[in-house]
Order: C-alpha cells, then sequence, then structure tokens
C-alpha cells in the first residue's frame, strides 16, 4: 500500500528518509510506554514513601525502621468485614511508636486503641475511600464514591457500630446515646438496634389527660410558644408556633381535658394561702423543702442565676406561675393520684406540711411569664383547628391527649442513618455536601431545611449535637452487616417488678427513681440488689424512720418519707429476704466477739499498712477522710459477713465502685473485718447499756 | 534584578498562594472603636479536651487599659496552631472588657499555645498566651480513671459534686499538674506506684494500690494522662541508643 503523497512528503519534511521515521517513531513508542511507570512514579504513595524514607534516614533507629518499612502498595483485606484498604501505603509509621514525636500526616504514629489494625484495617473506624491510593480519593468523596473520612470529632461513633454498650473511651458517644432516649427523640423516630429491639426512651413526658386540672390555658399557650422562657432546663423542644396555632392547641388541649380524682384538703389549701404573707410560716416551709431533700431531683434558679438542685424532677423556679394551688396540694400529697405513672415519690406529709409545701411553691412565681398573654374565650373553631394542630405536630407522640391516636410512625425511621447516601439527603443551603455536616445541621437548625417540616428546633450545646451526631452516625448499614461474633450487645433491659404488698410500696415510693434493684432504676444512688446481705436488720429499720447520711460530703441525701412502722416492716422483711447474694452467707461470720489480739490487728492494718483514713472517718477526733461512707457505725450496720467479702473484693460485690480491690489474705481481712465489727458506734452502746 | 525579570517571579507566587493545598482563611473583623494596652485572661485556661472537640468552658480574655480598667469595643484577634478552630477568631469586647470565644482543639494529642492578641494606641500589639490540652484516646481514657479514682486526693480543688479530700489527708498526694516532682519519675515509677500503692516506692501507704482495679492497659492510660497535664511539661526521653 502506497501512502498519499501529501503525507509522503510531510514525513519526508518532518523526518527525512524512511530510516529516520522509523527512528522517531521507535522514541514516541518508547515515550508512550513510559507514560504508566512514570506516572506511578510521581504517584501520591510514591511519593509519600519516599518521603517516608527520606524521614527515617536521618533517625537513631534508621536501621530497625527500614526494616519494618514495606515499599509499594500495601493491603488490609478482612473479606468477613468488607474491608480492603490501602491506607498503610501511606500511613507507613502507623506501628512505630520510636515516630510518636513526628506529627506531619501522613507519617503519623497511630495512638495505642484497644484494636490492631491487622484485625480491623482503617475504614472501620475512619470511614474513607480504603482502596483509593491517592490522597483526594481516600480521604474525600470526588468520584461515585461516598465516604469522606469522619473528622476527629466523629470517630467515636465507630466504636458504637459493634459496642452497644457504653465504653470508657467513648464519652461523646455515651452522652449522645443517653440523649437521644432522654431528649424524647425515639419518641418520634424509631432506632432499633442491632438485634432489632427498638431504642426505648427514658424520659417521662406528662400526660395531658387532665391538664385543666394543673394549669391554666395562658400558661400553655405562653410554655408552647417558648419552653425554654419558663425553664432553661427544659426537654420540650420549641415547635416554633405562630400565635394562633399556639392559642389553638392550648385550647384544644384545655377543652379535651377530663377532671381528675384529685383529693382536696380545705386545711392543707388555707395553709398554703398563709404561707405567702408570713414570714416564720415561710421559713418553716423553706426548711421543710431543704430536709424533704427536694433539690436531690428539683432545682431552682439562686439569686446569682445558677441553677441549684437535681436534674430528674422538673426546675421550679417558676412553678408558682405554672399550677393551680389545688392541683398543687394535691400532688405534693399523693402524686400518683394525678399521674399514676409519675417518677415522684408518694411522700405521706400531713395535711399542714402539705399547705406548708404547695404554699412555698406557689410563690415561686414569675410576673413577666404571663403578662403579655391576653387570649380571646374560645370557640368551637379554635378548638376543631387546635385538634388538627396536634395531629399534625405529632404532640401525641409523646404526650397521652383524650382523644388521639398516638402516630405509629411519626418521623423517619434512624436506624440505618449513619450510612445514609448522600444524594438522598436534600441540603440547606450552606451546608456542606456530607452525611455528617446534614445530621449535624439538622440538629441544630431544623427548620432551615424547609418551613413545613415538623422537627421542632433544641437548644443544644456543641457538645451535645457533637454527642448526638455520634450516635446517630453509629447507626450504619455496615453496624447492621457485621458479624455476630464481632458485635457486643448492649446490657439487656431489665423488666424487674418488686412482688407483692413491698412490691406496692416501692412503686408507691419510687424508690426506682434513685436506686438500682435487679438491673432496673437510676444511679443517684447506691445499687440495692445485694441490700439484704449487706446490712442488718435493726439498722435498716432505724434508717427508714430517719435516713442519716452515710457520706458527709455528699448533698444528695435520702429523704424520709414519713413512712408507718408496718410500711416500714413489710419493707425491711422484704430487703432482708429478697435482695440477697448468693456469694454470701450472711451467719458465716459473727456481728459480735472477735478476740481482742484480732481486733487490735485489723485496727493496725487499718491504720498502718492499708491507711484507711485516708478515705474513711472511725475516730471523729483524728480521722478525717471523706471520700468513703463513715464508719463509726459499722459495727451496727453492715453484717460481717458483707465486711470480709467487700474487703476481699468490693468490685466483685458493686462493679465499678471506687474503693480499690487490695487482695488481702484471709487472715487479714478477718482482722480488719474484727476491727470494723468492733465499731458500734457510741449511741448504740449507751442505748445497750439503758 | 531588572524590572521585568521580577514579574514571572511574582506571578509564580501568586499562582503558588492560590493553588495550594490548604485554603487560606480570611477572617472578616469588626472595625475597633477602642484600643487597650493590655490583654489578659478571665477564664477557660489549662482546659482538657478529646481532640478535635470543642473545650468545656469557652475562654474568655478581657482588654484593659493602662489603669487596669476594662476597655469595650477593643479588637480581639486569636491565633492557635494548626487545627485549632476558634468561634469566633476575632470580635470586640463587650461592655465589661471581655472577649469569648468556643475553641475547639486540634487532632494531635499535645498542648496548645493559643494567641489572643489586641492592637494598642500606639499600633503595637499586646499579646497573652493561653495554653490548652487536647486529650487522645489513651489520655482521654486516663482522664476519666482520674475522675473516678484519683481526683478526690490528687485535686485540690472542690466542685458541689466532687469534695475534695486533699486537706484531710496528713501526707500530701502531688497534684497531676506538679510536673517538678512527676516528671522526675519514671514510666516504670509510676506505673508501680499505681499498681501497688504508696509503699512501693517507699511512700505513704494512704496510697492504696489499683493494680488489682484496673487492668495494665488502663494504668497506661492513666500514665499518659498524668504525662500530659503535668505543668511543666513533660518531655519522653526518648530511646537511647547505644554508639557505635
Amino acid at each position: 500500500m502506497r501512502l498519499p503523497d501529501s503525507l509522503v512528503k510531510l514525513r519526508q519534511k518532518f523526518f527525512g528518509d524512511t530510516v529516520r521515521t522509523f527512528g522517531w517513531m521507535s522514541l514516541v513508542l518508547v515515550v508512550l510506554l513510559a507514560i504508566a511507570p512514570t506516572k506511578d512514579y510521581f504517584a501520591d504513595w510514591h511519593r509519600y514513601q519516599r518521603g517516608y524514607e527520606r524521614l527515617i534516614s536521618k533517625r537513631s533507629d534508621a536501621v530497625t525502621l527500614r526494616r519494618h518499612f514495606e515499599p509499594g502498595i500495601q493491603q488490609i483485606w478482612l473479606p468477613e468485614l468488607g474491608v480492603v484498604d490501602r491506607c498503610t501505603t501511606c500511613h507507613s509509621a502507623l506501628k512505630e511508636a520510636t515516630l510518636m514525636d513526628i506529627t506531619a500526616q501522613p507519617y503519623r504514629h497511630h495512638p495505642d486503641v484497644p484494636h490492631k489494625v491487622e484485625e480491623f484495617g482503617c475504614s472501620m473506624c475512619h470511614r474513607g475511600q480504603g482502596a483509593a491510593t491517592s490522597v483526594e480519593e481516600a480521604h474525600k468523596s470526588t468520584l461515585a464514591w461516598e465516604e469522606p473520612i469522619l473528622p476527629a470529632k466523629y470517630l467515636e461513633s465507630s466504636c458504637g457500630q459493634c459496642h452497644q454498650q457504653d465504653l470508657k473511651g467513648t464519652p461523646q458517644l455515651n452522652l449522645g446515646r443517653k440523649m437521644l432516649a432522654q431528649y424524647g427523640c425515639v419518641h418520634c423516630h424509631t432506632i432499633k438496634r442491632l438485634d432489632g429491639t427498638p431504642l426505648a426512651a427514658t424520659d417521662d413526658p406528662p400526660p395531658l389527660l387532665h391538664i385543666a386540672d394543673k394549669t391554666t390555658r395562658e400558661w400553655i399557650y405562653a410554655w408552647l410558644k417558648d419552653p425554654q422562657a419558663y425553664s432553661s432546663t427544659a426537654t420540650m423542644p420549641n415547635f416554633k408556633l405562630k400565635d394562633e396555632e399556639a392559642r389553638d392547641i392550648s385550647t384544644f388541649l384545655i377543652a379535651s381535658s377530663t377532671p381528675a380524682s384529685l383529693k382536696i384538703m380545705p386545711a392543707s389549701l388555707d395553709q398554703s394561702k398563709k404561707v405567702k404573707d408570713d414570714a416564720a410560716l415561710q421559713t418553716k416551709a423553706a426548711s421543710l423543702y431543704g430536709e424533704s431533700f427536694c433539690a436531690s431531683c428539683h432545682a431552682v434558679q439562686n439569686a446569682a442565676g445558677n441553677l441549684v438542685g437535681g436534674n430528674l424532677g422538673p426546675e421550679l423556679t417558676k412553678v408558682g406561675s405554672k399550677v393551680k394551688p389545688v392541683w398543687l396540694q394535691a400532688w405534693v400529697r399523693n402524686p400518683h393520684d394525678y399521674d399514676p405513672a409519675t417518677g415522684m415519690p408518694h411522700y405521706r406529709f400531713s395535711d399542714r406540711e402539705v399547705g406548708l409545701l404547695s404554699g412555698f411553691l406557689m410563690g415561686k412565681t414569675d410576673s413577666d411569664l404571663l403578662a403579655n398573654v391576653h387570649l380571646d374565650p374560645a370557640t368551637p373553631e379554635q378548638i376543631e383547628h387546635g385538634k388538627r394542630l396536634v395531629n399534625e405536630y405529632g404532640c401525641a407522640s409523646c404526650h397521652v391527649i383524650n382523644g388521639i391516636k398516638r402516630p405509629e410512625t411519626f418521623a423517619p425511621e434512624l436506624t440505618k442513618i449513619g450510612s445514609k447516601p448522600v444524594n438522598q439527603l436534600a441540603f440547606a443551603p450552606d451546608v456542606p455536601h456530607t452525611l455528617y455536616d446534614f445530621i449535624e445541621a439538622k440538629i441544630r437548625q431544623p427548620r432551615a431545611f424547609g418551613p413545613s417540616l415538623k422537627m421542632p428546633q433544641y437548644n443544644f450545646t456543641t457538645a451535645q449535637v457533637n454527642g448526638l451526631v455520634n450516635a446517630l452516625l453509629s447507626h450504619s448499614e455496615r453496624a447492621l452487616t457485621m458479624p455476630a461474633t464481632k458485635t457486643v450487645p448492649a446490657p439487656a433491659v431489665s423488666h424487674y417488678e418488686p412482688a407483692g404488698k413491698a412490691g406496692q410500696l416501692i412503686k408507691d415510693l419510687n424508690c426506682f427513681s434513685c436506686h438500682t434493684m435487679n438491673g432496673r432504676g437510676g444511679d443517684m444512688a447506691p445499687d440495692l440488689t445485694w441490700e439484704g446481705s449487706s446490712v442488718q436488720r435493726d439498722w435498716l429499720v432505724q434508717f427508714f424512720r430517719n435516713p442519716n447520711t452515710l457520706r458527709p460530703a455528699l448533698i444528695r441525701r435520702m429523704p424520709k418519707f414519713n413512712l408507718t412502722d408496718a410500711e416500714i416492716d413489710t419493707l425491711t422483711d422484704y430487703i432482708m429476704t429478697v435482695y440477697q447474694s448468693p456469694k454470701i452467707d450472711r451467719d458465716s461470720m459473727p456481728l459480735a466477739g472477735y478476740a481482742p489480739g484480732q481486733v487490735e490487728l485489723g485496727k493496725q492494718l487499718y491504720y498502718s499498712k492499708y491507711g484507711c483514713q485516708a478515705c474513711h472517718i472511725i475516730d471523729t477526733k483524728q480521722d478525717k477522710g471523706y471520700i468513703g461512707p463513715t464508719l463509726t457505725h459499722v459495727g451496727s450496720r453492715l453484717t460481717a459477713a458483707w465486711v470480709y467479702n467487700w474487703l476481699k473484693d468490693p468490685q466483685a460485690l458493686r462493679p465499678g465502685t471506687q474503693e480499690p480491690k487490695r487482695n488481702l489474705s484471709d487472715d487479714e481481712a478477718r482482722a480488719l473485718t474484727g476491727f470494723l465489727m468492733s465499731q458500734k458506734g457510741r449511741e448504740t452502746q449507751e442505748a445497750k447499756k439503758r | 534584578m531588572k524590572r521585568t525579570a521580577r514579574i514571572p517571579i511574582l506571578l509564580a507566587a501568586a499562582v503558588s498562594v492560590s493553588c495550594s493545598r490548604q485554603p487560606k482563611t480570611f477572617v472578616l473583623v469588626p472595625k475597633p472603636t477602642a484600643y487597650g494596652a493590655a490583654i489578659v485572661e478571665s477564664s477557660g485556661g489549662k482546659q482538657t479536651a478529646e481532640v478535635g472537640t470543642p473545650l468545656g468552658q469557652p475562654v474568655v480574655v478581657q482588654v484593659n487599659d493602662e489603669q487596669g480598667n476594662a476597655v469595650a469595643s477593643a479588637l480581639v484577634i486569636m491565633r492557635g496552631p494548626n487545627g485549632v478552630a476558634f468561634d469566633p477568631a476575632a470580635g470586640l469586647s463587650d461592655s465589661s472588657g471581655q472577649f469569648t470565644t468556643i475553641v475547639s482543639l486540634g487532632t494531635i494529642p499535645s498542648r496548645y499555645q493559643l494567641t489572643a492578641s489586641i492592637t494598642t494606641k500606639t499600633g503595637k500589639a499586646a499579646e497573652l498566651k493561653i495554653e490548652e490540652i487536647a486529650l487522645g484516646y489513651q489520655e482521654m481514657v486516663g482522664s476519666q480513671l482520674n475522675d473516678l479514682h484519683c481526683a478526690r486526693c490528687h485535686n485540690q480543688e472542690s466542685t458541689p459534686e466532687r469534695v475534695s479530700n486533699y486537706d484531710n489527708l496528713e501526707v500530701k498526694p502531688h497534684p497531676f499538674t506538679e510536673g517538678d516532682t512527676l516528671n522526675k519519675m519514671s514510666e516504670a515509677d509510676l506505673t508501680a506506684i499505681i499498681s501497688h500503692g504508696g509503699p512501693a516506692l517507699n511512700k505513704s501507704p494512704l496510697m492504696p494500690p489499683y493494680g488489682y482495679t484496673l487492668s495494665k492497659s488502663e494504668i497506661r492510660a492513666l500514665v499518659a494522662y498524668i504525662r500530659i497535664v503535668s505543668d511543666p511539661p513533660y518531655g519522653a526521653p526518648g530511646i537511647v541508643y547505644a554508639q557505635k
């Protein structure tokens, strides 16, 4: 075949004769062939590996480091977990502890974490594109790949994919998970754990069945408009309602309310009215409020504007502007009359005490709160509109309301939110296009995503938002497909119910609000699961009559419930028989009668060898430590078998307790037990003499 | 150098700046209406936080004049090492002369020195150095163990929730910030005294042993925490190799 003349001329013009053309063409071919290796040579990973070799060559342990270093593309392949990670290609120094001082990436040493990179890979925790070998592709999502690398503040979410329980190393995740249950997120959004059980809410939104007995339409209006204006710690979010929406919802709630069976005691009401203008009564009421340890659960703002008190119950700073006096005296008398499911205990207050307390609380008002609330008389249209709004905003997801059915799936399910593809998300303007930025923005400013969205506005701090994002990111597709051997289940939820008469008393006093028994209950007060093995019956009876604190440095105390002797007997009998540890034989050691030599040895061990006085007080004149409970009466409080077993291994009896295990020999533990059991306390000894 | 020769250099510099990997962020600063003479810390220094997360309390600095009175509407600019974020990074002092900012530390567990600066009337800069500590995974686990087991005695400060036991002890424990003493102790010494109690190093038995309560990795985490909060900072001895 002959080339056209024009091409031949062109060839001759550029290359001359055929041989030269051949030479040039060969050269072009060589250059073309060289493109691939050259590209490879200038690839990111190659550059970083050369950089690493330069970096280690100057160090004193260069020989060792070079021996550890493997050039070329590295890969961690874990088919079981779906991990193909080439990150170690550039991150060469992950395991080099001697390179601790290098802070420039990609040569940083990986901090000491409980998992090995060979077993879990990198993208399991950090996300990103494990298979990529260029910086851009590995860390961002530029192509069709979806997962950008997680910022440091969201790393804990990855622990939560497998670990369903709380971990020491993941405070943010623990906080976020707690908040999902505590702030009512799971009332509207279903979030399922790996085993398919939905996360349960731990908050207790009040039922609104008898709301008209409790408060006024005006207060409901003000509350709906801005719950945090009433109480800065209110967990109810702001639904950003228009004036007429708040008006109509409050009208409907009052109209739908049915009367509760409240016990009205005129004596208490009269007393309550007197408190306002009587300084002496006010002082009495304030001290009754203090003695009843209301502040263990309820906070009140002090003059400096700081909240003082616990957060189990609602803040009481402005309670007088909220509730009706008749309702309050009935509530203080027995809260179960109004709300059988409340966590507030039934104190057995006298009529006078009820009057004093309710009068004291009615005095806590804020005149500004309802100053500008003027509502027209209710109309049937308002009620009808209010009912529609209550359904639209899903109020019944949290609150029980007459005539409204609880919506089953009100908001989107979030079980797989942690791996939701970015292309399925509708971003608000100015929100970076990543999943974690989307979730963060949605929690911070839900209404920025569209005015018709119903998600309310919360007032979270940055730390709280970070916690929530961590908790939500942990609910990923990857977590759901994880092999069961790699996951750690959450501790089982206990539905323990104490039985019989004592069970009813425990429910009435709401012991579970503060104490845990058999895995159910709060953490404000000691776990009572083994209380029957631990304490002596006489002490327990005395304690119910007059609960003195055992820990001088503690603000929160057990309140006095004014129980009758019969009630105390029922409770004590139940605790002594049922709350028994199988590990402890209460009768294996005597309560008294230890040899003086043994007691003396115990005393020496206590003060000299083990320095127990650092934390405990036995001799009130010289001992000062107050981390652990005061031991002046320990011999008449605890059983010897419990003391002995506790000394041997405190964590075995109460996991997570502060007292360290000492590895005592049996003899030492017995001597210390003898010494402690001889501490009967002065009052008891005097009582015996009499 | 000829004037024409400079143009390509300037061009190259401009191109390299505009194309560099890390985009420079420019902070829009408000116009100050007053100038202070000195800047002092009000609160928020020496805090610890997990890497990449905001500090628990905001950093508050105060602008004063020569007499030590607060100056309002003076411009305060915050700067920090790579990875530190301020919200806001600059602003005017309020009516009580204070400027408040929320600080998120970087991703390397270490100390971060932040600088708060103002411009005085004469145009000079006055600076204030504030130190914050970012905790890595180990240090954070250590800090939680410290809260549970150590802080009641080793921290002199009391809070309503946690009353210090320091004053009640006959032999005073060393606060973990006491670098002058603790930096002299080796890892082995610290591990020994935590595991086996004070008597392990001939010290007071009031310090109980934690070796039966904490795991080895927990004790390592605690040592890492003690090292990172110590003041003056702890310098690791590094690896010493035999000379050739």
